[in-house]
């Protein structure tokens, strides 16, 4: 059994005609239930919920205090290589990009902790570009070694790996993993994948419970919003969602939202995704997965971000720099660009101006040092 | 009179714990202990950084107060086991709290892993105040093991739905011997009333004071109530009855 299987029942499925169909008791129904059922979700990702979203807010909302509090987890990205042998239409580190690369050596990566740990961050998120010559798993174990000395909470945000494989990140002392499908439309994929490891449309969809397997505390999941028509994008990443839960319960799965943001490369957002649209997906979420995380990164401007607080949102990163080394070199010109540049101390307290508490660590590492 | 509640080398005159997830500040959740003069404070090691000076909730949590560090995240024996001692090395004393959850949907405790860790960490010295299914075969193996006290759920953790586990808890009450704590699910001051109104020792509190408007104001009304309940529990409550029993009886003459 594969999350592919039950992608395949939907494979084929007319989700405009049905979109189109969906009535105003139809979502009112969906709010209402405790348990939801596939067809509710596609109620509440519908058009005709839109009219429905305050309401929809305010249940979320009261779902999110009470199994999360008034609170926002805090963590920030760290690029430590960008070598990558794919040909992602959409991503600056496309090898057929002419950028410098660059990979952190392990004096550097230190360096690059002890800048964020001085922020008071306690949370990381360790990316690479997908290159097993230049960011082998060994290099990611080794590098996951030095960070634990700084931060009690390390996920990765790497290629896909084999289930052994996470099991010795998670060894070495990773507590979660984010892998986004980019798009669950396979033909998409395809064309958007013409080359490299990646291309694998479900390998890639299987790794999110290679890492389950493998006993990993968190695992994150998502598409990138903009490559194709959103509801049935944040469809099946919510079926993906329960899929895992249901089957690995002992993990937290979590769903992130990263919407599409200016790069390196000619790539035009096929699919917008408007504001409206992605507060939708957000409650939509949260009535259908009670006690999943929701992420929300700096791809999103500050004003937008302080709005969603206590819709459902439940971890944002900030200080983020999207470029190998950046923390240290200040270098802005990374995987895409920012949008919110508050510093940690400013956002810390617009968050506590708001009512909620900023929390810097959630976890703690138990694996030895 | 004198009533005390008395858990290892402890005297503990106050039967409201608290927890302190999901509040809106750090200085609400220490208002709360001086408020209400709670004694017992759970906090998770999760939420414990020793390194940071403002950001470190130990500092919130008033003098005098008993820490009971969670294990909050552990999903077997082996990784409660390895928070306990870290907790301990971290200067957090050696009370613990034991929270072994491998279900995320309902975050229902995994009795049998948690059998397995009182097991090894009282024998270390620990005071391990296990958080469980209300389960009479499993209090008595925790007792048995060196448990301090069991901590049953009223219902899921955060769901505000009360005492829903009455009848075993009950259970509990009466055959085990060491303190039964009613942990999770108490939603209104009066889920605590019943609680101690049965024989409970003390209750756990979190959400519903956490997430309230006014969660001083909401402790308050839980340290009222778990009193009342307590008073009414030592006091002794009248039985119940099906039909009337009259105040004044119609017979009454035929005794003087």
């Amino acid at each position: 059994m594969s999350f592919y299987n039950t992608f395949e029942h939907y494979k084929n499925f007319d989700f405009n005609n049905c979109f189109a169909g969906i009535t105003d008791n139809q979502v009112q129904a969906a709010i209402q239930k405790e348990v939801l059922s596939h067809n509710d979700i596609l109620a509440l990702l519908s058009p005709c919920a839109e009219k429905q979203l305050e309401q929809m807010a305010q249940i979320s909302q009261k779902i999110t205090f009470q199994n999360f509090g008034k609170a926002i987890v805090l963590y920030t990205p760290i690029y430590i290589s960008d070598y990558c042998d794919n040909h992602c239409a959409y991503c600056s580190f496309n090898r057929t990009n002419k950028i410098t690369r660059k990979k952190l050596s392990f004096e550097e990566i230190e360096k690059e902790a002890i800048s964020i740990a001085s922020t008071g961050l306690r949370h990381i998120l360790v990316l690479t570009g997908d290159s097993r010559k230049y960011s082998p798993v060994s290099y990611i174990c080794e590098a996951i070694k030095i960070l634990k000395k700084y931060f009690p909470a390390i996920s990765l945000e790497i290629y896909a790996l084999e289930e052994a494989e996470y099991a010795e990140i998670i060894e070495a002392g990773a507590d979660g993993l984010t892998i986004y499908q980019e798009t669950y439309d396979e033909e998409l994929y395809e064309k958007l994948h013409p080359a490299g490891p990646k291309r694998n449309y479900i390998y890639r969809m299987d790794a999110p419970e290679r890492a389950c397997k493998a006993w990993m505390r968190s695992v994150n999941v998502g598409a990138l919003l903009g490559l194709s028509d959103w509801r049935k994008e944040v469809f099946f990443t919510l079926l993906h969602a329960q899929y895992l839960q249901d089957k690995y319960t002992d993990t937290e799965i979590s769903v992130s939202f990263p919407r599409m943001r200016p790069h390196t490369g000619k790539f035009d957002v096929s699919f917008p995704v408007s504001d409206k649209h992605l507060v939708q997906m957000i409650l939509a979420t949260r009535i259908f997965l009670k006690r999943a995380g929701i992420t929300i990164s700096t791809r999103e401007n500050s004003k937008f971000r302080d709005n969603l607080m206590g819709l459902g949102v439940t971890r944002m990163s900030i200080g983020s720099n999207t470029a190998v080394g950046g923390h240290t070199t200040g270098n802005e010109y990374g995987q895409f660009q920012i949008a919110d540049n508050r510093n940690i101390e400013t956002f810390k307290q617009v968050i506590l101006d708001k009512g909620f508490e900023p929390v810097l660590k959630d976890w703690q590492n138990i694996t030895k040092l | 009179m004198n009533d005390i509640l008395k858990i290892a080398n402890h005297e503990i005159h106050n039967r409201l714990f608290i927890g302190t997830g999901k509040f809106p500040s750090k200085q609400i959740i220490k208002d709360v202990m001086l408020q209400t003069g709670a004694q017992v404070v759970t906090i998770a090691l999760r939420r414990i950084d020793i390194n940071a000076k403002e950001e470190n909730i130990l500092n919130y949590v008033p003098e005098n107060c008993i820490l009971m560090p969670n294990t909050s995240g552990a999903r077997n024996a082996e990784e409660a086991i390895r928070i306990a001692r870290i907790l301990k090395e971290s200067g957090c004393g050696n009370w613990i709290k034991i929270e072994i959850i491998s279900d995320n949907k309902y975050l229902l405790p995994d009795n049998w892993e948690t059998i397995k860790a009182t097991e090894v960490l009282a024998k270390e010295g620990f005071v391990v105040m296990p958080y469980m299914s209300p389960d009479l075969a499993a209090a008595k193996r925790l007792e048995n093991a060196g448990a301090a006290s069991v901590m049953p759920l009223g219902a899921p953790i955060g769901s505000n739905r009360g005492i829903k586990t009455k009848e075993l808890v009950k259970i509990l009450i009466n055959e085990i011997k060491i303190p039964v704590i009613v942990d999770a699910g108490i939603g209104k001051p009066s889920d605590a009333t019943i609680c101690m109104e049965m024989g409970c020792g003390a209750v756990l509190v979190n959400t519903a004071i956490a997430t309230a408007n006014n969660p001083v104001e909401m402790a308050i009304a839980f340290d009222l109530a778990v009193k009342a309940g307590r008073k009414a529990y030592l006091a002794g409550l009248g039985p119940e009855s099906n039909y009337a029993h009259a105040s004044s009886p119609l017979t009454g003459f035929l005794h003087l």
